[in-house]
């Protein structure tokens, strides 16, 4: 503080609530970029290569899944496969609330948007973690 | 101006074009109106000299803004067919021979006819501190300029660009559902100046950009880009502040202020 600003009366600081959205946009990206690339090629592998027969879809078997599935390292693969995309999903669904004008309870919108995509996360991780043999 | 639409009087005579103007003249109308107009076409005229044909040969009334006709002062945005556009930089050629339907830009309240009263988004521009704010154990002006290399000044240039026309916020429709968002223009200027390398406010700034109306009430619609006469691109700047908002909420969680 210099002798010249006490002469004068501070404007008050203006008080700046920060935003936790960093958190959801965060999860909101990374799993718009997991969608974006894997599942153009999900669809291209079983909807069109193994019905055409030009991948064997014993390679897909129940038994070579559940397998990767249970494995230390697929398990948290397909945690990851199915938590982004979904926290993705009820983000955009969230923000399209407020853009279609449904203005009444916010909070509630947030909470039921984001407490079902953390509730699912959960309830795979923990399937994932039962299944797991190592 | 009326000796500038003429020249190919002989060929031209006949043709002309319908301009529609929404009219509101708060001490008059209870509602904004159109009012039909029909202009002598020119392929060479913009529509703000259609809109000073009609004012200086149709009807005297009617209100509109302009300063420069050249795409610099930012005045004389207005809705072309419902489309935010610079009425010096959109010519009739572009719409002829349909009807040209022009109306105040939008998400702004209108003043008279396509005066907008853009004090919100003056005040937004204020906001933001837009101005160098020095390093505190600042040089003394005797040891002379700061310098930047043309690197340094790449990296804020683009956003350096605007007018301040409003095209954006008239096109953002998150400004269109809720005043309080900081809009495009105010946070390309507030990128803008956190780029630049002479600036030291970098951290004042960020409190505005982390609110949730600051950059977070952005949902990259991208439609703010898509207007701009100047190649601003404020939903980059936007995005490039996402990115810095979200590092400074990481070391907010580690280092709380
Ligand atoms: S960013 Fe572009 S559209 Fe927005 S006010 Fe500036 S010049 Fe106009
Ligand atoms: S009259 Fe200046 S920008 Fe159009």
């Amino acid at each position: 503080m210099n002798a010249q600003q006490t002469t004068t009366n501070q404007l008050p600081e203006k008080k700046y609530i920060r935003s936790h959205e960093p958190i959801f946009w965060g999860l909101f990206g990374a799993g718009g970029m997991l969608t974006a690339f894997l599942t153009p090629v999900m669809v291209l592998v079983t909807g069109l290569l193994i019905p055409l027969g030009l991948i064997d879809a014993e390679h897909l078997s129940y038994e070579k899944l559940h397998q990767f599935v249970s494995s230390w390292y697929g398990a948290p693969i397909v945690l990851v496969l199915v938590a982004l995309p979904l926290w993705h999903t009820l983000h955009r669904i969230f923000h399209s609330l407020h853009d279609l004008g449904i203005k009444r309870g916010r909070d509630w919108q947030q909470v039921i948007c984001y407490g079902f995509a953390f509730a699912v996360s959960v309830f795979v991780f923990t399937l994932l973690l039962q299944m797991l043999s190592l | 101006m009326s000796a500038q639409t003429m020249p190919a009087h002989s060929t031209m005579a006949n043709k002309v074009i319908e301009v529609e103007i929404l009219r509101y003249r708060p001490e008059q109308d209870d509602n904004p109106f159109p009012q039909l107009f029909e202009v002598p076409y020119n392929p060479d005229m913009s529509i703000l000299e259609a809109l000073q044909y009609i004012k200086d040969h149709l009807d005297s009334t009617v209100s509109f803004r302009w300063s420069c006709r050249m795409a610099i002062c930012g005045s004389c945005g207005l809705m072309v067919n419902n489309i935010p556009k610079l009425g010096c930089k959109a010519f009739l050629r572009d719409y002829y021979p349909q009807k040209v339907k022009l109306e105040a830009l939008a998400n702004f309240p209108i003043e008279r006819d396509l005066v907008v009263d853009m004090g919100d988004f003056i005040k937004k521009l204020e906001e933001i501190k837009p101005y160098i704010i020095p390093a505190t154990d600042d040089k003394c002006l005797s040891e002379g300029t700061y310098k930047q290399t043309p690197e340094q000044m790449e990296k804020y240039k683009q956003f350096s660009m605007c007018i301040n026309c409003g095209l954006c916020y008239s096109a953002c429709p998150q400004y269109g559902l809720d005043k309080k968002f900081t809009g495009p223009a105010a946070l390309a200027l507030l990128a803008r100046y956190n780029r630049d390398s002479r600036d030291a406010g970098s951290a004042e700034r960020m409190k505005i950009v982390n609110q949730e109306e600051g950059v977070w009430s952005c949902t990259f619609v991208g439609y703010c880009s898509v207007v701009c006469p100047k190649g601003v691109d404020p939903a980059a700047a936007i995005q490039l502040l996402k990115v810095e908002s979200s590092k400074d909420y990481l070391i907010g969680m580690f280092k709380p202020d």
